[in-house]
């Protein structure tokens, strides 16, 4: 997965506040042991953010999203509590069942694992931004047609999983579908369908397996 | 007896589901995605102990959390804590986090209990320590005996004996169980994640003591239940009264963790049973002991809660001389609920387990078997069916003989669902507009098996429209009353209740308007005849449009890597009855789901408690299996049609027999049985002697 690098988070990202912790080390081996505590006090005390609401700005479906969040909140808990956005759904909330999934880019990615502060500067996709002008898109126009789904409730994570796919493989076989749908809980049993809702969308009609016998 | 027409343009095809654009574009608002005006997040303190005498619990520090706005204890003095995960008490707050925090600081003072018990063979012993005071935890036996076993057994040309154990399954609806609920001056609306609207609302009014005319439920999306979402719940009264005493709605969601503790599991099963045939096959003598808990609500006779662990025996066969003993043992544990075809899936695996094994000690193929004694017509036929279609006879081979380190095996199993049937209280109405446009209104629920597709489908059948010009409400408790989305009975419920609201709205525009047939091409001129007033016609339940007793075998295909004990399903033929079909595709996703699920209980799924601490081990995604996408197999369907026994639900008996036609093709593929679920690679490589024994297994 690529990892996403926040522009302008604070003064520091993740990667250059790595960096100057490595820079502080250097310094420590030939100071004085309290003006090294000093030095660090100094340097994490610019980088701490919270625990009080900060803002935070999302990019998501196109449009900026400003908030005011605690840092510790998910990205998964802004898009559904702090916005309308409730299409991503919580399931497990650890990184499990994916019905949380969404896009950052083009990459599929929980969201319940994803501080919404480090997903600033990312293109966030949610299941809400696919469809333009009330079109649905061919991957959810093919779950549709296959009935890939039953209660619901994951299908946003599906759905989001199977697009990524078809993005970066337009010609998935029944193989990569799987793959990409590892991530992806369905208690309702609607994995046949799912599968060859992905073929269709790309392109794959597979026939139903389904036959109706008289009995009489 | 049914008057469903003859030739159809809808019933019995495929309509795609009606909701689904909603659905698949995050419109669809599911009960855990309600944001009322103000609302509050809410949570739940569990006990940490299997068994406490809980003495006090403080608040204090918990309201002093920024952002909280309410706290409530579950009970007003002290409290017994009977399991891992009872609650204790809840919080409101305006975040998840300040939730989190209050949690933390609730001051319980408590003793706990050492001495408590989660595995049912220890709960068996007489000294276990009692779950509910005063009581032992085993009930006092069942016993049933038709014939004479004694001297029946001795008559017998082959006899087997073997014990069939079942796992506790847990539920695991993708969304958990909770609710948003405001109180209000007013009353109490409630916004829950449910199967059982009716349900809801009447057991919020009995514990919030309001009258039923004050509490609204309200469910518009749901995410699965699977018969564990049928009441209001701890938590759900734990949301009014949050509700109350902050003046603000309460969304009050279950954790994952939560839903592997407190809302509900299937029975596990200990079944020993001893079956013997004669020498051509007929079936002479049956017995059963079998035991099962259903976690605290297994006290059952002995004064503990009302769940019981009866599983029906010996299953869809008849058999002169039976002795059927059963007893439920209550632990330390989460309570039973209704779990997709209650009984049936454990009773399915154990008898068509002994059907297998009793088939290799007489020699006999286990279909022949099944057809020398299956005593229904309907099964019978869907076994030469699917044999027919499976390959069932040039795939056979003897147990065993499967060359090579993979091996290959056939199994099969039978399913009935003699619940089912119809809630002949169902009523509905629909409101037709001047403009032609026609609003149905039911007071039930969509769990996810397509219920607004089929009223959508029903009433353009019978008015002659398309299902699209058809808007359908359901979800609310102010419509009228609904069945609840259990027992295989929604279908058969709203299908004839749609066709008489139907029949009399077409009645009822021949008085009003002059027109004889208002159905299809005539209906707007009717309509637009109605003047400014639309007309609301009122429906319900008729005898002679549904039936019950649904039928299912399936058959299984199965590959055993005898080096790694793993067990792969290539494949599962399904074929099932359920009368009139209404909607062909929703109807095959269903008996897919239905397949998928007894999949999952035949190689994966199994609740692990810790014997020393009384901790539920398993309580997450990670390490309680659920089948995923790849481990699911080809899936093929036949179904039955049979529409002159008009409409019958088809949830239940699809998830009956999966798990009885995988263990008997796991035995069929390595020559010896796997008799515990789930067959993990464990017991595979134990069965085939190539390492000990999984203990505790």
């Amino acid at each position: 997965m690529k990892n996403p690098e926040p522009e302008n988070f604070g003064a520091h990202s993740r990667r250059t506040f790595l960096k100057s912790l490595g820079t502080v080390a250097a310094t420590a081996a030939t100071a004085q042991v309290r003006s090294v505590a000093a030095e660090l006090e100094k340097a994490n005390a610019e980088k701490v953010i919270g625990p009080d609401a900060v803002p935070v700005t999302l990019k998501v479906n196109g449009e900026k999203l400003k908030l005011m969040l605690e840092p510790r909140v998910t990205l998964l808990d802004a898009l559904r509590n702090y916005s309308s956005l409730t299409g991503a759904k919580e399931g497990c909330d650890r990184a499990v069942c994916g019905a949380c999934t969404v896009l950052l880019g083009d990459t599929p990615v929980y969201s319940c694992q994803k501080l919404a502060i480090e997903a600033q500067g990312d293109e966030i996709t949610t299941v809400e931004g696919l469809a333009k002008n009330e079109k649905l898109t061919k991957v959810q126009q093919a779950f549709l047609d296959k009935d890939a789904l039953q209660c619901g409730y994951c299908t946003p994570g599906f759905v989001m999983s199977v697009t990524a796919l078809l993005k970066k493989n337009p010609r998935p076989n029944a193989n990569d579908v799987k793959h990409a749908c590892a991530g992806n809980f369905c208690r309702c049993g609607t994995h046949p369908r799912i599968l060859q809702a992905a073929l269709k969308a790309a392109g794959v009609e597979t026939a139903s397996k389904t036959e109706v016998i008289d009995y009489v | 007896m049914s008057n469903w027409p003859a030739e159809t343009k809808y019933i019995s095809h495929s309509t795609a589901r009606i909701d689904a654009p909603a659905k698949l574009t995050g419109q669809a608002r599911y009960s855990s995605d309600i944001q009322a005006n103000g609302w509050l997040y809410g949570m739940i303190l569990r006990s940490k102990w299997p068994a406490a005498k809980i003495l006090s619990v403080n608040l204090e520090a918990a309201l002093k959390i920024p952002g909280i706005k309410a706290a409530v204890t579950v009970k007003d003095g002290p409290q017994t804590i009977r399991y891992y995960g009872e609650e204790i008490a809840a919080v409101a707050g305006t975040s998840k986090q300040a939730c989190l925090d209050a949690l933390r600081v609730i001051e319980v003072k408590a003793e706990p209990r050492h001495e408590f018990v989660v595995r049912e063979d220890d709960a068996k012993k007489e000294n276990s320590p009692p779950v509910w005071e005063g009581a032992a935890n085993a009930s006092a036996p069942h016993v049933r005996e038709s014939g004479s076993v004694d001297t029946a057994f001795p008559e017998c040309a082959a006899v087997i004996e073997g014990f069939y154990t079942t796992p506790v399954q847990i539920h695991h609806p993708m969304e958990t169980h909770g609710n948003t609920v405001s109180w209000t001056d007013e009353g109490v609306t409630a916004w829950a994640s449910t199967q059982g609207i009716s349900s809801v609302r009447d057991g919020l009014a009995g514990a919030l003591k309001l009258d039923h005319s004050k509490v609204r439920v309200i469910t518009e999306y749901m995410g699965g239940g699977f018969g564990a979402k049928f009441g209001a719940g701890v938590e759900g009264v734990l949301a009014a009264k949050l509700s109350r005493e902050a003046k603000a709605p309460v969304r009050l969601m279950l954790t994952r963790f939560d839903e592997a503790l407190a809302v509900g599991n299937r029975p596990s099963s200990f079944q020993k049973i001893k079956i013997g045939a004669t020498a051509d096959g007929t079936l002479h003598a049956f017995e059963m002991e079998n035991y099962g808990t259903a976690g605290i609500g297994a006290g059952g006779d002995s004064g503990g809660g009302g769940g019981g662990a009866d599983i029906p025996a010996p299953y869809i066969y008849k058999v002169p001389n039976t002795r059927v003993k059963q007893s439920h043992v209550a632990v330390n544990a989460g309570s039973a609920r209704a779990f997709r075809a209650p009984g049936n899936p454990p009773a399915s695996y154990g008898m068509e387990s002994a059907m297998d094994d009793l088939a290799v000690k007489l020699g006999m193929d286990p279909l022949e078997l099944r057809l020398k004694n299956d005593p229904s017509e309907i099964r019978q036929r869907e076994y030469k069916l699917g044999a027919e279609k499976f390959g069932w006879k040039q795939k056979y081979q003897k147990p065993g003989s499967s060359p090579g380190v993979v091996k290959t095996g056939i199994g099969c199993a039978g399913a009935a669902w003699p619940a089912g049937g119809a809630s002949k209280s169902t009523q509905g109405e629909a409101q037709i507009n001047p403009d032609g446009s026609i609003e149905f209104r039911l007071g039930v629920q969509d769990i996810g098996t397509g219920t607004r597709t089929v009223i959508a489908v029903v009433a353009a059948e019978i008015l002659g429209l398309k299902p699209e010009q058809i808007t359908v409400r359901v979800g609310d408790t102010n419509f009228p009353p609904g069945p609840g989305s259990g027992g295989s009975t929604t279908c058969a419920s709203i299908s004839p209740t749609v066709f008489d609201v139907c029949t009399k709205a077409l009645e009822q525009l021949q008085t009003q308007t002059g027109i004889a047939d208002a159905r299809g091409e005539n209906w707007f001129v009717a309509c637009k005849k109605l003047g400014v007033s639309p007309l609301v016609v009122h429906g319900q339940w008729q005898q002679g449009l549904s039936s019950d007793h649904a039928c299912g075998v399936q058959f299984a295909e199965v590959e055993v890597d005898t080096e790694t004990g793993l067990v792969t399903v290539k494949k599962i033929l399904g074929v099932h009855d359920c009368g009139l079909i209404i909607n062909k595709i929703t109807l095959e996703s269903q008996i897919n789901g239905g397949i998928i699920m007894g999949l999952g209980y035949a190689l994966y799924e199994e609740r692990v408690m810790d014997n020393l601490s009384g901790v539920v081990l398993n309580p997450n995604f990670e390490t309680y299996k659920l089948p995923g996408i790849a481990d699911v197999p080809d899936i093929e369907v036949v179904l039955i049609n049979m529409p002159e026994r008009g409409v019958i639900g088809i949830g239940e008996p699809a998830t009956v027999p999966t798990a009885g036609a995988i263990a008997n093709a796991v035995a069929n593929a390595i020559g010896v049985r796997v008799s515990s679920l789930p067959i993990t690679p464990a017991k595979i490589l134990a069965a085939l002697g190539k390492v000990p024994p999984p203990v505790n297994a």
